[in-house]
């Protein structure tokens, strides 16, 4: 028992984020969270080889499609049902006792938690991918060109996927579980549909109506801009201005949440 | 450091409650107290006492809606006292899907270790608390005791110099409970300074240097540990087997139960040596002698029926 404070601030790097995001990581692998992917497999098998007996040209069509919306509904159910019990797992167990007594901020827990998570929907939305990649030259036998905007669409899905995540940790700080589902999974869907929702304001003649349609539109997320499946799926080159469009807005976005997050969660007494 | 180890000034914590969380519901009332560096400090108190509170407005984990703490100098809301802290919770619970050895490890990532100290600290404190056994194995596989022992192996993983251990012996067998005493003794050795709660008498009398008793949340003495709580002995118990009841003295009839072959008889202290006398003339074999105290329980109730402080905390707190 030698070592004393004073060198052990001298060395220590501020990276308990990291830390706390490799066990949220170890976490996910060790409560067998990337066995989803055995299920995405025999969906893709399967597939490639019902497209493969039915081909009438379509096979890349149909394959990509169904890939990427596979892809984009596995990372959400991770992203939604595992983000929501990140924080109140946590104090439910009563593991974050000891943690919180140790040297580590709150917002420095909190963004190691989403870290991890992020790490474990990196890994395997890009697992998914190869299994599409696989899937793919399976029922054409070449990558083309245009294959290349699948690539981004798995980008954009990501970028979807770290927006609902820090919306579901944000929800996890103060709210249980089911409710905080029930949130995440109401602003997602809002989301997808807010620029019907700004439109269809427009076309009332309710100035009350405009102006709510207009608040949800700017203040929720906007997930429509993220879905470019179908276009993806045809082979049509992605444009440049939407690719740092979207990655601003979901940085952003995700930042703003974190901090709101962080603000909750720093002053929750854990009783 | 001329500091102490721990200084609490007016220390208040109130809970919301109700649906509108309008009412208010004091758990602690300005709470002032000093503990000294290097001393073994208990904290008594029935359930709800705010002891837990205490702790845990200590180690950061709630907030105080009035008054001030701090550790060895440092404010509470300083993160950099957690760096002088080891904290063991109340019936600890760690994540189930790593090993002794990977939640130490984890921990000790807090505090800027490299992987060689990392991995010497944490065999060396899985010796300590007896774990080097079960050192691979998953804790979802651990029992309560073992969990309490991993639980003090994370506390003092960094060589805190201020321990805090919630009810350190709830949970363990006879066995446990002496291993955590020798590894409090042996941390007081090292000089450091361990605040514990507890409800059993005897574990306070033996290891505290100084005890704390708090009831509804008010500090009603501290001072050490004869001082501020009666310890006096009520009579004295012998569990005795014979094969000869029938010649048992007439002044054992009606104070003797008969507990399968064995018998148990309370007698007053000053009667002790005349009854073992007796007991040996039967050919009685006496297998225990037992002081008789008052419980802890029955203290606090006391306390509270009374209504009366058993201490002038202002006084003591001045230390």
């Amino acid at each position: 028992m030698s070592t004393t404070v004073a060198s052990m601030e001298r060395s220590f790097p501020r990276a308990v984020s990291g830390v706390v995001a490799v066990n949220t990581f170890r976490e996910a692998v060790r409560d067998r969270i990337l066995y989803n992917l055995i299920f995405f497999a025999l969906v893709m098998i399967g597939a490639a080889i019902l497209v493969g007996q039915i081909s009438i040209g379509i096979e890349r069509l149909v394959i990509v499609n169904l890939g990427l919306s596979a892809i984009s509904i596995f990372g959400l159910i991770m992203a939604i049902f595992i983000g929501v019990s990140l924080v109140s797992k946590e104090i439910e167990k009563r593991t974050l006792y000891s943690l919180l007594a140790k040297p580590i901020r709150r917002w420095e827990f909190l963004v190691g938690r989403y870290g991890g998570l992020l790490l474990t929907l990196l890994v395997n939305t890009s697992l998914m991918t190869l299994g599409l990649a696989g899937a793919l030259f399976y029922v054409s036998r070449h990558f083309e060109r245009g294959d290349a905007s699948i690539l981004f669409a798995v980008y954009f899905i990501l970028l979807q996927l770290a927006l609902v995540t820090a919306l579901a940790l944000f929800f996890s700080c103060f709210s249980t579980p089911v409710l905080s589902t029930l949130y995440t999974v109401g602003i997602y869907v809002v989301g997808i549909f807010a620029t019907d929702i700004r439109d269809f304001g427009q076309v009332t003649k309710n100035p009350a109506m405009q102006v709510m349609t207009r608040v949800i539109y700017y203040l929720l997320p906007n997930f429509h801009n993220f879905n470019i499946i179908s276009a993806a799926s045809h082979g049509e080159a992605i444009p440049f201005s939407l690719i740092w469009q979207n990655t601003l807005y979901a940085a952003l976005y995700v930042v703003v949440i974190l901090i709101a997050a962080s603000a909750v969660f720093s002053g929750r007494d854990l009783k | 450091m001329n500091s102490a180890a721990v200084e609490i000034q007016g220390l208040t914590k109130d809970y919301a409650s109700g649906f509108w969380r309008k009412r208010m519901r004091r758990s602690l009332d300005h709470l002032t107290l000093q503990v000294e560096e290097g001393e073994v400090f208990g904290f008594l108190g029935p359930n709800g006492a705010g002891k837990t509170t205490t702790i845990k407005l200590l180690t950061g984990l709630i907030f105080p809606t009035a008054g001030t703490a701090r550790i060895r100098g440092r404010s509470i809301d300083d993160v950099r006292m957690h760096r002088e802290i080891g904290f063991l919770p109340e019936q600890p619970y760690f994540y189930d899907y790593l090993t002794g050895r990977e939640l130490l490890d984890y921990y000790a990532r807090f505090f800027g270790y490299s992987a060689s100290e990392r991995r010497e600290r944490v065999t060396r404190f899985l010796q300590l608390v007896g774990l080097a056994s079960a050192a691979d194995t998953q804790l979802r596989k651990f029992s309560k005791g073992m969990l309490q022992r991993a639980g003090i192996a994370q506390a003092i993983l960094h060589d805190p110099r201020v321990i805090f251990l919630d009810e350190p012996m709830s949970g363990l067998d006879p066995v446990g409970r002496r291993e955590v005493r020798d590894i409090i003794h042996e941390l007081k050795n090292l000089g450091r300074t361990v605040f514990f709660s507890t409800h059993i008498l005897s574990d306070a009398e033996m290891l505290c240097d100084r005890v704390a008793v708090l009831v509804d949340g008010k500090l009603r003495g501290v001072g050490a540990p004869g001082e501020v709580v009666s310890m006096e002995i009520q009579g004295m118990e012998i569990l005795f087997e014979t094969i000869h009841p029938e010649a048992l003295p007439l002044s054992f009839a009606g104070r003797t139960t008969h507990i399968g072959s064995r018998f148990r008889v309370e007698v007053p202290e000053p009667q002790l040596y005349d009854s073992l006398e007796q007991l040996r003339r039967c050919e009685a074999r006496i297998l225990s002698v037992t002081p008789i105290r008052p419980k802890l329980e029955d203290y606090f109730f006391g306390l509270v029926d009374r209504g009366n402080p058993v201490g002038h905390p202002e006084e003591v707190s001045a230390r």
